[in-house]
Protein backbone atom coordinates (compact mmCIF):
# COMPACT_ATOMS: atom_id res chain seq x y z
CA UNK A 1 0.00 0.00 0.00
CA UNK A 2 1.97 3.47 -0.88
CA UNK A 3 1.36 6.08 1.31
CA UNK A 4 -1.24 7.51 -0.30
CA UNK A 5 -3.53 5.02 0.06
CA UNK A 6 -2.46 4.83 3.56
CA UNK A 7 -3.79 8.14 4.36
CA UNK A 8 -6.87 8.03 2.42
CA UNK A 9 -7.51 4.34 4.53
CA UNK A 10 -7.32 7.08 7.36
CA UNK A 11 -9.39 9.49 6.34
CA UNK A 12 -12.05 7.21 5.51
CA UNK A 13 -11.59 5.80 9.07
CA UNK A 14 -11.91 9.17 10.56
CA UNK A 15 -15.05 10.13 8.63
CA UNK A 16 -16.85 6.87 10.22
CA UNK A 17 -15.94 7.64 13.65
CA UNK A 18 -17.12 11.39 13.12
CA UNK A 19 -20.51 9.89 11.76
CA UNK A 20 -21.12 7.31 14.37
CA UNK A 21 -20.53 10.55 16.92
CA UNK A 22 -23.15 12.40 15.48
CA UNK A 23 -25.37 9.00 15.06
CA UNK A 24 -25.16 8.87 18.59
CA UNK A 25 -25.99 12.29 19.34
CA UNK A 26 -29.26 11.98 16.59
CA UNK A 27 -30.26 8.96 19.19
CA UNK A 28 -29.76 11.33 22.32
CA UNK A 29 -31.31 13.91 20.94
CA UNK A 30 -34.35 11.22 20.36
CA UNK A 31 -34.52 9.56 23.78
CA UNK A 32 -33.01 11.94 26.20
CA UNK A 33 -36.21 13.19 28.53
CA UNK A 34 -35.34 16.71 29.06
CA UNK A 35 -33.92 19.42 27.00
CA UNK A 36 -31.14 20.29 29.38
CA UNK A 37 -30.15 16.08 28.82
CA UNK A 38 -30.63 16.76 24.90
CA UNK A 39 -28.60 19.33 25.51
CA UNK A 40 -25.25 17.42 26.42
CA UNK A 41 -26.09 14.40 24.09
CA UNK A 42 -26.55 17.19 20.78
CA UNK A 43 -23.85 19.73 21.03
CA UNK A 44 -20.91 17.85 22.62
CA UNK A 45 -19.99 14.22 21.17
CA UNK A 46 -20.61 17.00 18.14
CA UNK A 47 -17.04 18.87 18.58
CA UNK A 48 -15.65 15.47 18.53
CA UNK A 49 -16.81 14.63 15.38
CA UNK A 50 -16.08 17.65 14.11
CA UNK A 51 -12.78 16.88 14.86
CA UNK A 52 -12.67 13.92 13.11
CA UNK A 53 -13.92 15.32 9.64
CA UNK A 54 -11.85 18.16 9.42
CA UNK A 55 -8.79 15.26 10.64
CA UNK A 56 -9.85 13.74 7.26
CA UNK A 57 -10.52 16.71 5.19
CA UNK A 58 -6.53 17.61 6.31
CA UNK A 59 -5.09 13.98 5.46
CA UNK A 60 -6.77 13.62 2.00
CA UNK A 61 -5.76 17.13 1.09
CA UNK A 62 -2.48 16.95 2.91
CA UNK A 63 -1.78 20.83 2.17
CA UNK A 64 -0.70 22.98 5.03
CA UNK A 65 -2.85 25.91 3.84
CA UNK A 66 -5.82 23.82 3.74
CA UNK A 67 -4.72 22.49 7.49
CA UNK A 68 -4.76 26.36 8.35
CA UNK A 69 -7.80 27.27 7.32
CA UNK A 70 -9.54 24.15 9.24
CA UNK A 71 -8.29 25.40 12.18
CA UNK A 72 -10.34 29.04 12.93
CA UNK A 73 -13.23 26.42 11.80
CA UNK A 74 -12.54 24.24 15.00
CA UNK A 75 -12.14 27.31 17.15
CA UNK A 76 -14.91 29.38 16.25
CA UNK A 77 -17.00 25.65 17.04
CA UNK A 78 -15.05 25.31 20.03
CA UNK A 79 -15.56 29.09 21.41
CA UNK A 80 -19.60 29.64 20.56
CA UNK A 81 -20.75 26.31 21.63
CA UNK A 82 -20.18 26.83 24.96
CA UNK A 83 -21.98 30.11 24.71
CA UNK A 84 -24.76 28.69 23.10
CA UNK A 85 -24.79 25.95 25.71
CA UNK A 86 -24.82 28.09 28.50
CA UNK A 87 -27.46 30.57 27.09
CA UNK A 88 -29.87 27.65 26.42
CA UNK A 89 -28.92 26.00 29.19
CA UNK A 90 -30.04 28.24 31.56
CA UNK A 91 -32.67 29.16 30.13
CA UNK A 92 -33.96 25.54 29.99
CA UNK A 93 -32.88 25.06 33.55
CA UNK A 94 -35.79 28.35 34.25
CA UNK A 95 -38.00 26.94 32.52
CA UNK A 96 -38.24 23.72 33.77
CA UNK A 97 -37.19 24.42 37.46
CA UNK A 98 -40.14 22.88 40.22
CA UNK A 99 -41.12 20.34 37.52
CA UNK A 100 -38.22 18.31 36.68
CA UNK A 101 -38.35 14.58 37.76
CA UNK A 102 -34.93 13.85 35.95
CA UNK A 103 -32.67 15.40 38.60
CA UNK A 104 -31.35 13.79 41.44
CA UNK A 105 -29.53 16.51 43.34
CA UNK A 106 -30.21 20.14 42.40
CA UNK A 107 -28.20 22.79 44.54
CA UNK A 108 -28.93 25.48 42.35
CA UNK A 109 -33.12 25.27 43.60
CA UNK A 110 -31.69 24.84 47.38
CA UNK A 111 -29.50 28.18 46.76
CA UNK A 112 -32.94 30.07 45.03
CA UNK A 113 -34.76 29.15 47.72
CA UNK A 114 -32.37 30.40 50.54
CA UNK A 115 -32.29 33.50 48.10
CA UNK A 116 -36.08 33.79 48.51
CA UNK A 117 -36.62 33.24 51.91
CA UNK A 118 -33.68 35.78 52.91
CA UNK A 119 -35.60 38.52 50.87
CA UNK A 120 -39.09 37.50 52.57
CA UNK A 121 -37.23 38.31 56.27
CA UNK A 122 -36.15 41.74 54.69
CA UNK A 123 -39.44 42.89 53.81
CA UNK A 124 -41.10 42.32 56.57
CA UNK B 1 -13.85 0.95 -0.83
CA UNK B 2 -14.05 4.58 -0.47
CA UNK B 3 -17.15 4.28 -1.99
CA UNK B 4 -18.46 1.85 0.15
CA UNK B 5 -17.73 4.09 3.33
CA UNK B 6 -19.05 7.08 1.86
CA UNK B 7 -22.29 5.33 1.98
CA UNK B 8 -22.01 4.47 5.52
CA UNK B 9 -20.72 8.06 6.32
CA UNK B 10 -23.99 9.52 4.45
CA UNK B 11 -26.35 6.88 6.13
CA UNK B 12 -25.28 8.00 9.37
CA UNK B 13 -25.60 11.56 8.57
CA UNK B 14 -28.72 11.74 7.49
CA UNK B 15 -30.04 9.60 10.24
CA UNK B 16 -28.53 11.87 12.34
CA UNK B 17 -30.10 15.05 11.02
CA UNK B 18 -33.58 13.06 10.66
CA UNK B 19 -33.47 13.04 13.99
CA UNK B 20 -33.10 16.46 14.63
CA UNK B 21 -35.71 17.05 12.09
CA UNK B 22 -38.02 15.12 13.95
CA UNK B 23 -37.03 16.60 17.45
CA UNK B 24 -37.72 20.38 15.79
CA UNK B 25 -40.91 19.16 14.71
CA UNK B 26 -41.97 17.08 18.07
CA UNK B 27 -40.33 19.91 20.40
CA UNK B 28 -41.70 19.94 22.82
CA UNK B 29 -40.29 23.36 24.36
CA UNK B 30 -39.06 26.06 21.88
CA UNK B 31 -35.50 25.05 23.73
CA UNK B 32 -35.69 21.80 22.47
CA UNK B 33 -36.38 22.58 18.66
CA UNK B 34 -33.38 25.40 19.03
CA UNK B 35 -30.94 23.03 20.67
CA UNK B 36 -32.06 20.19 17.35
CA UNK B 37 -31.81 22.48 14.82
CA UNK B 38 -28.64 24.01 16.42
CA UNK B 39 -27.43 20.13 16.10
CA UNK B 40 -29.22 19.73 12.45
CA UNK B 41 -26.23 22.79 11.28
CA UNK B 42 -23.62 20.62 12.60
CA UNK B 43 -24.44 18.05 11.18
CA UNK B 44 -24.72 20.25 7.71
CA UNK B 45 -20.98 21.15 8.39
CA UNK B 46 -20.02 17.72 8.76
CA UNK B 47 -21.91 16.70 5.47
CA UNK B 48 -19.64 19.51 4.01
CA UNK B 49 -16.58 18.28 5.25
CA UNK B 50 -17.56 14.42 4.17
CA UNK B 51 -18.34 16.02 0.59
CA UNK B 52 -15.06 17.49 0.33
CA UNK B 53 -13.02 14.26 1.21
CA UNK B 54 -14.94 12.59 -1.15
CA UNK B 55 -14.43 14.58 -4.43
CA UNK B 56 -11.44 15.45 -2.68
CA UNK B 57 -11.36 19.91 -3.08
CA UNK B 58 -11.14 22.33 -0.75
CA UNK B 59 -14.35 24.72 -1.95
CA UNK B 60 -16.57 24.53 0.99
CA UNK B 61 -13.98 25.57 3.91
CA UNK B 62 -15.34 29.11 3.78
CA UNK B 63 -18.98 27.96 4.18
CA UNK B 64 -17.91 25.79 6.86
CA UNK B 65 -16.49 28.47 9.10
CA UNK B 66 -19.72 31.08 8.35
CA UNK B 67 -21.46 27.73 9.93
CA UNK B 68 -19.67 27.07 12.50
CA UNK B 69 -19.61 31.16 13.31
CA UNK B 70 -22.93 32.42 13.13
CA UNK B 71 -25.22 29.55 14.35
CA UNK B 72 -24.40 30.55 18.18
CA UNK B 73 -26.57 33.67 17.33
CA UNK B 74 -29.90 31.97 16.90
CA UNK B 75 -29.51 29.98 19.70
CA UNK B 76 -28.57 33.35 21.85
CA UNK B 77 -31.90 35.08 20.61
CA UNK B 78 -34.33 32.55 21.46
CA UNK B 79 -32.72 31.87 24.86
CA UNK B 80 -33.34 35.57 25.77
CA UNK B 81 -36.46 35.81 24.27
CA UNK B 82 -37.45 32.38 26.39
CA UNK B 83 -35.25 33.74 29.43
CA UNK B 84 -36.72 36.98 29.67
CA UNK B 85 -40.64 35.54 30.14
CA UNK B 86 -39.45 33.69 32.90
CA UNK B 87 -36.93 36.04 35.11
CA UNK B 88 -39.64 38.40 36.77
CA UNK B 89 -41.23 35.03 38.88
CA UNK B 90 -37.87 33.57 39.53
CA UNK B 91 -35.69 36.22 40.96
CA UNK B 92 -31.65 34.21 41.26
CA UNK B 93 -29.13 34.08 43.82
CA UNK B 94 -27.11 36.79 42.52
CA UNK B 95 -29.80 39.64 42.12
CA UNK B 96 -29.93 39.63 45.91
CA UNK B 97 -32.40 40.35 48.24
CA UNK B 98 -34.60 43.05 46.92
CA UNK C 1 -9.77 44.30 40.41
CA UNK C 2 -8.43 47.39 37.70
CA UNK C 3 -6.44 49.85 38.93
CA UNK C 4 -7.13 53.44 37.71
CA UNK C 5 -3.91 55.06 38.65
CA UNK C 6 -1.88 57.16 35.65
CA UNK C 7 -0.12 54.39 34.70
CA UNK C 8 -3.74 52.13 34.02
CA UNK C 9 -3.98 53.72 29.78
CA UNK C 10 -0.37 52.44 29.25
CA UNK C 11 -1.32 49.22 31.33
CA UNK C 12 -4.06 48.35 29.12
CA UNK C 13 -2.14 49.11 26.17
CA UNK C 14 0.28 46.31 27.50
CA UNK C 15 -3.07 44.16 28.43
CA UNK C 16 -4.07 44.61 24.63
CA UNK C 17 -0.84 42.86 23.09
CA UNK C 18 -1.85 39.11 23.29
CA UNK C 19 -5.41 40.17 21.90
CA UNK C 20 -3.82 41.78 18.83
CA UNK C 21 -1.59 39.09 18.10
CA UNK C 22 -4.30 36.66 18.41
CA UNK C 23 -6.11 38.55 15.70
CA UNK C 24 -3.25 39.10 13.67
CA UNK C 25 -2.66 35.03 13.72
CA UNK C 26 -6.63 34.18 13.05
CA UNK C 27 -6.14 36.39 10.13
CA UNK C 28 -3.56 34.31 8.59
CA UNK C 29 -4.86 31.32 9.47
CA UNK C 30 -8.24 32.56 7.87
CA UNK C 31 -6.27 33.43 4.62
CA UNK C 32 -4.58 30.04 4.92
CA UNK C 33 -0.90 31.56 4.47
CA UNK C 34 1.91 33.23 6.63
CA UNK C 35 3.05 36.36 4.35
CA UNK C 36 4.03 39.62 4.52
CA UNK C 37 1.21 41.07 3.18
CA UNK C 38 -0.89 38.85 5.50
CA UNK C 39 0.91 40.59 8.69
CA UNK C 40 0.79 43.66 7.56
CA UNK C 41 -3.00 44.40 6.88
CA UNK C 42 -3.94 41.88 9.76
CA UNK C 43 -1.95 44.04 12.49
CA UNK C 44 -3.65 47.37 10.74
CA UNK C 45 -7.25 45.28 10.98
CA UNK C 46 -6.13 44.02 14.14
CA UNK C 47 -5.47 47.43 15.98
CA UNK C 48 -8.60 49.13 13.65
CA UNK C 49 -11.48 45.71 15.28
CA UNK C 50 -9.78 46.89 18.84
CA UNK C 51 -10.40 50.77 18.42
CA UNK C 52 -13.81 50.61 16.69
CA UNK C 53 -15.45 47.52 18.82
CA UNK C 54 -13.66 48.66 22.40
CA UNK C 55 -13.96 46.06 25.09
CA UNK C 56 -12.79 46.23 28.39
CA UNK C 57 -9.52 45.07 28.64
CA UNK C 58 -8.61 41.49 30.04
CA UNK C 59 -6.86 41.31 33.02
CA UNK C 60 -4.48 38.64 32.88
CA UNK C 61 -2.59 37.63 36.22
CA UNK C 62 0.54 38.13 34.60
CA UNK C 63 1.96 34.66 35.56
CA UNK C 64 1.90 32.11 32.52
CA UNK C 65 3.50 28.38 33.24
CA UNK C 66 3.93 26.77 30.22
CA UNK C 67 4.22 23.32 31.88
CA UNK C 68 1.01 23.57 33.31
CA UNK C 69 -0.21 24.78 30.01
CA UNK C 70 0.21 21.74 28.65
CA UNK C 71 -0.72 19.54 30.95
CA UNK C 72 -4.25 21.13 30.98
CA UNK C 73 -4.46 21.06 27.48
CA UNK C 74 -3.74 16.89 27.34
CA UNK C 75 -5.94 16.61 29.92
CA UNK C 76 -8.19 18.55 28.18
CA UNK C 77 -8.36 16.55 25.00
CA UNK C 78 -8.39 13.53 27.18
CA UNK C 79 -11.89 14.68 28.96
CA UNK C 80 -13.39 15.64 25.66
CA UNK C 81 -12.64 12.43 23.93
CA UNK C 82 -13.39 10.72 26.82
CA UNK C 83 -16.43 12.57 27.47
CA UNK C 84 -17.40 11.98 24.20
CA UNK C 85 -17.13 8.31 24.02
CA UNK C 86 -19.23 7.96 27.59
CA UNK C 87 -22.18 10.68 26.53
CA UNK C 88 -22.51 9.05 23.01
CA UNK C 89 -22.90 5.35 25.00
CA UNK C 90 -25.13 6.33 27.74
CA UNK C 91 -27.04 7.99 24.15
CA UNK C 92 -27.10 4.12 22.40
CA UNK C 93 -27.40 1.58 25.36
CA UNK C 94 -30.24 -0.34 26.25
CA UNK C 95 -32.38 0.50 29.17
CA UNK C 96 -33.77 3.58 31.07
CA UNK C 97 -31.72 6.92 30.91
CA UNK C 98 -30.38 8.12 34.41
CA UNK C 99 -30.80 10.79 35.96
CA UNK C 100 -28.98 14.12 36.23
CA UNK C 101 -28.08 16.31 38.62
CA UNK C 102 -27.30 20.45 39.23
CA UNK C 103 -24.51 20.71 41.89
CA UNK C 104 -22.80 24.03 43.10
CA UNK C 105 -19.30 23.96 42.97
CA UNK C 106 -17.18 26.50 45.11
CA UNK C 107 -14.61 27.87 42.99
CA UNK C 108 -11.05 28.99 44.66
CA UNK C 109 -10.40 31.79 42.26
CA UNK C 110 -11.28 35.28 42.88
CA UNK C 111 -10.61 36.21 38.48
CA UNK C 112 -13.17 36.36 36.08
CA UNK C 113 -11.25 35.48 33.18
CA UNK C 114 -10.02 32.08 34.93
CA UNK C 115 -13.99 31.70 35.93
CA UNK C 116 -14.73 31.83 32.41
CA UNK C 117 -12.06 29.70 31.06
CA UNK C 118 -12.98 27.09 33.34
CA UNK C 119 -16.42 27.23 32.48
CA UNK C 120 -15.94 27.33 28.66
CA UNK C 121 -13.57 24.25 29.63
CA UNK C 122 -16.03 22.00 31.76
CA UNK C 123 -18.93 23.13 28.96
CA UNK C 124 -17.16 21.60 26.21
CA UNK C 125 -16.54 18.64 27.47
CA UNK C 126 -19.23 16.10 27.28
CA UNK C 127 -21.53 15.22 30.39
CA UNK C 128 -21.28 18.62 31.85
CA UNK C 129 -22.67 21.69 31.93
CA UNK C 130 -22.55 25.29 33.74
CA UNK C 131 -26.44 26.07 33.84
CA UNK C 132 -25.75 29.27 36.17
CA UNK C 133 -22.98 31.73 37.42
CA UNK C 134 -22.58 33.31 40.68
CA UNK C 135 -19.79 36.00 39.99
CA UNK C 136 -19.51 37.54 43.90
CA UNK C 137 -19.35 34.09 45.74
CA UNK C 138 -17.02 32.25 42.69
CA UNK C 139 -19.84 29.57 42.95
CA UNK C 140 -21.11 27.70 39.12
CA UNK C 141 -23.84 25.27 38.71
CA UNK C 142 -23.10 22.75 36.91
CA UNK C 143 -25.65 20.09 35.21
CA UNK C 144 -23.97 17.01 35.17
CA UNK C 145 -25.28 14.14 32.94
CA UNK C 146 -25.80 10.53 34.35
CA UNK C 147 -24.88 11.10 38.01
CA UNK C 148 -27.47 8.99 39.47
CA UNK C 149 -25.80 8.59 43.36
CA UNK C 150 -24.28 10.60 45.81
CA UNK C 151 -20.65 9.14 45.08
CA UNK C 152 -21.18 10.32 41.18
CA UNK C 153 -22.71 14.00 42.54
CA UNK C 154 -19.29 14.21 44.45
CA UNK C 155 -17.26 12.81 40.93
CA UNK C 156 -18.32 15.35 38.95
CA UNK C 157 -17.49 18.22 41.65
CA UNK C 158 -14.08 16.91 41.89
CA UNK C 159 -13.89 16.84 38.38
CA UNK C 160 -14.81 20.84 38.03
CA UNK C 161 -12.41 21.59 40.42
CA UNK C 162 -9.44 19.95 39.36
CA UNK C 163 -9.96 21.90 36.03
CA UNK C 164 -9.80 24.75 38.16
CA UNK C 165 -6.70 23.85 39.70
CA UNK C 166 -5.22 23.13 36.54
CA UNK C 167 -5.86 26.36 34.91
CA UNK C 168 -4.91 28.53 38.19
CA UNK C 169 -1.82 26.63 37.90
CA UNK C 170 -1.49 28.02 34.22
CA UNK C 171 -2.15 31.28 34.32
CA UNK C 172 -3.99 31.67 38.05
CA UNK C 173 -2.46 34.90 40.29
CA UNK C 174 -0.03 34.25 43.05
CA UNK C 175 -3.01 35.25 45.18
CA UNK C 176 -5.08 32.19 43.72
CA UNK C 177 -2.15 29.66 43.79
CA UNK C 178 -2.09 30.19 47.39
CA UNK C 179 -5.97 30.45 48.17
CA UNK C 180 -5.57 26.53 45.61
CA UNK C 181 -2.87 25.31 48.37
CA UNK C 182 -4.29 26.15 51.60
CA UNK C 183 -7.06 24.83 50.46
CA UNK C 184 -6.12 21.57 49.74
CA UNK C 185 -4.22 21.54 52.91
CA UNK C 186 -7.38 21.93 54.89
CA UNK C 187 -9.22 19.20 52.67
Amino acid sequence: MTAEETLTVLAGICLLFGALLSLAAGVGLLRFPDALSRMHAATKPQILGLIFILLAIALSNNNWATVATLIPVLLFQMMTAPISAHMIGRAAYRAGKRTDKHLLVDELEEAIDAAQAEAARHNR
Amino acid sequence: MMGTIILIVGLLLAAAAGASVYRIVRGPSILDRMIASDMLVTTLILVLGAEMVWHEHTRTIPIMLVLALSAVFASMSVARYVSKDARPSQPLPEEGPR
Amino acid sequence: MPEFSGRSVRRSWAHQIPLLLWLVVLWMLLWGSFSWLNLVTGAIIAVLVTRVFYLPPVLLSGRFNLRWALVFSAHFVYDLIKGSIIVAWTAIRPGAVPRSSVIAVPLRTRSDLIMTLTTIAISLVPGSLVVETDRVRSLLYVHALATDDEAAVEQARQIVLTVEARIIRAMGSKDDLKRLVENRRAA
